[in-house]
């Protein structure tokens, strides 16, 4: 059993490494490495949530609580520190998905996706809506936060946010793939093989998805709030549904089966964003667009799938 | 007479024009091995359903151990001590046999952890000596979509006795099985079932393992259990041979 993941751990370290010392030659890829990191955080929560069998068409609910937070604790208290934005965030989130998860974990497959879509408008109407304390879609600047009292240079701080991105997500990557493996984890992905039997052995699916929910709302809002700390803004369009979608589509093209599918799917998406972007000005969505489809017909469990396929045929050779 | 485990009185039901219960009245024994048979449509599954908490009746009680389950969710009445396995093997397909036990065993213990791997349990030892109990320790690390028909039937019933149960309540344990492993199935079965003292309730076609296998059978027509007894009384009875076994 965890031999079998030992390969796609290694890609997982790997990846890590370039991440940290990549940027340090090419200081443009501070940026883009920490959006692909603070991106992949939150696509972990997908990935959670697509062990059950669910997917959610609004977790960008919790990605832009996590945003907001940092930004309304900016606007209106002030003083802020990276510490202090990701506990603020990472426990308003969490509160969300709690209240949020109590509903939407009576639901299952389309009924639970759409459910989630709902909540997610609900809340990104009320950020659009409320100018009086949102400025509506102009969002809110989020200063340049501190470090533990350190405060630094723009140019110095981009590797700061990169670092401590990139901390987290190796946290979150290993909790993750920890969580999977336990009872929790299994019972998880025991409610998209088989609720009712899971029942008759004396658990509460709702329980176990709740649980899972929270944990993925959590993520969700951290790399929300990184995001905001990184892009020094939150507008309500964090919340969008299209923002939900790309979760999904990221969490797709990287592959749902394993933890390391959420950094491929971000690294991809943004890298294509990135080039596609200066070169092709509106035309990279064309570009994902076709990765997409070239995935799902060649290789329908995503990047981290086309290695494992690659397997199963040498096994099957001899 | 031993105690009585589970008791059902007065249980009605009917799914619009079709009565599957009309006043079943039945008591199991401690450490019986009670058959039900009948034919199609009879309402033997119901009567499980009923018994686990699946369906609630319309009228009548469920009590097992003097308390009343009528009204229970099914994960409560198996934390009491009632287990299932189904007609069609219920199983995790996607996680090894291991693993589907060890599911089994962290819902028994009861406030799974996050954390800790499910590999790593104490009750490991004790999930392999069920499955070489049933036979199928050598399927252990293979996926249970993997295994055949037969083996999955008894993984299911493995990951039933998992949970320690009082009382087991099997949906026709031998059907989907090929005849020739029939009686090997029910013999590692019961020895198992007597093995664990595990109480069971089986919904049985096959006349040949009712009367090799089950102490007392309750016979089903039309949502009402017809006679009760030995299966030597049963299967003696005309009525019985004429309208259940069609002979």
């Amino acid at each position: 059993m965890a031999g079998r993941f030992k390969p796609i751990t290694m890609a997982a370290v790997v990846f890590f490494l370039v991440a940290a010392v990549a940027p340090l030659f090419v200081p443009s890829w501070a940026t883009l490495f920490a959006l692909i990191l603070a991106k992949s955080i939150v696509v972990l929560g997908i990935i959670l949530l697509l062990q059950a069998g669910q997917v959610s068409f609004g977790h960008a609910m919790f990605f832009v609580t996590g945003a907001y937070t940092a930004a309304f604790w900016g606007k209106y208290v002030g003083g802020g520190d990276i510490v202090l934005y990701l506990v603020l965030g990472a426990v308003s989130s969490t509160v969300f998905g709690l209240i949020v998860g109590l509903f939407v974990v009576r639901y299952r497959e389309i009924f639970f996706g759409m459910l989630n879509l709902a909540f997610s408008m609900v809340l990104w109407s009320l950020l659009e809506k409320m100018f009086h304390y949102t400025n509506g879609a102009d969002g809110i600047r989020v200063a340049r936060p501190g470090l533990l009292g350190l405060a630094f240079t723009p140019e110095t701080f981009q590797y700061v946010i990169l670092y401590v991105s990139l901390l987290i997500a190796i946290a979150a990557f290993f909790g993750v793939q920890r969580y999977l493996d336990s009872p929790l984890g299994h019972m998880l992905r025991a409610i998209k093989s088989n609720e009712t039997r899971l029942e008759y052995l004396g658990t509460s699916a709702r329980r176990v998805l709740l649980v899972g929910y929270v944990i993925s709302a959590f993520l969700g809002g951290i790399g929300g709030t990184l995001v905001a700390i990184i892009q020094q803004i939150a507008t309500p369009e964090f919340g969008y549904w299209t923002k939900s979608g790309e979760f999904v589509f990221i969490a797709i093209l990287g592959g749902g089966a394993h933890a390391f599918g959420a950094f491929a799917g971000a690294a991809m998406f943004e890298v294509v964003r990135f080039y596609a972007a200066t070169q092709l000005a509106n035309a990279w969505q064309l570009i994902l667009g076709v990765v997409l489809i070239v995935i799902i017909l060649y290789a329908p469990n995503g990047l981290i799938g086309l290695r494992q396929r690659d397997n199963r045929s040498k096994e099957g050779g001899h | 007479m031993a105690n009585v485990l589970l008791s059902a009185k007065g249980i009605k039901i009917r799914f619009g024009g079709v009565i599957a219960a009309d006043g079943i009245d039945l008591d199991v024994h401690e450490g019986e091995n009670l058959a039900i048979i009948g034919p199609n449509g009879a309402g033997k599954t119901t009567f499980l359903n009923i018994s686990t908490g699946y369906l609630r009746p319309q009228a009548g009680s469920v009590s097992f151990l003097g308390r009343d389950i009528t009204a229970q969710l099914p994960r409560t009445i198996t934390k009491l001590g009632i287990a299932r396995a189904f007609q069609i093997p219920q199983l995790f397909l996607d996680q090894t046999v291991m693993e589907n036990m060890l599911i089994a065993a962290a819902s028994l213990r009861g406030h799974p952890s996050g954390l800790k791997a499910l590999s790593s349990l104490p009750e490991r030892p004790e999930m392999e000596r069920l499955l070489d109990l049933v036979g199928v320790k050598e399927y252990a690390e293979r996926k249970a979509r993997e295994l055949p028909e037969g083996q999955r039937k008894l993984v299911d019933i493995a990951l039933a006795l998992a949970l320690k149960p009082k009382l087991l309540l099997m949906d026709e344990p031998t059907s989907g099985v090929a005849s020739s492993e029939k009686f090997g199935i029910m013999d590692i079965l019961t020895t198992a079932l007597a093995k664990e003292k595990v109480t069971s309730v089986f919904v049985e076609h096959d006349m040949d393992m009712v009367e090799r296998y089950a102490n007392r059978v309750a016979v089903w027509s039309m949502g009402k259990i017809q006679k009760v007894g030995t299966p030597a009384e049963v299967l003696a009875d005309p009525k019985v041979r004429e309208h259940v076994i069609g002979i």
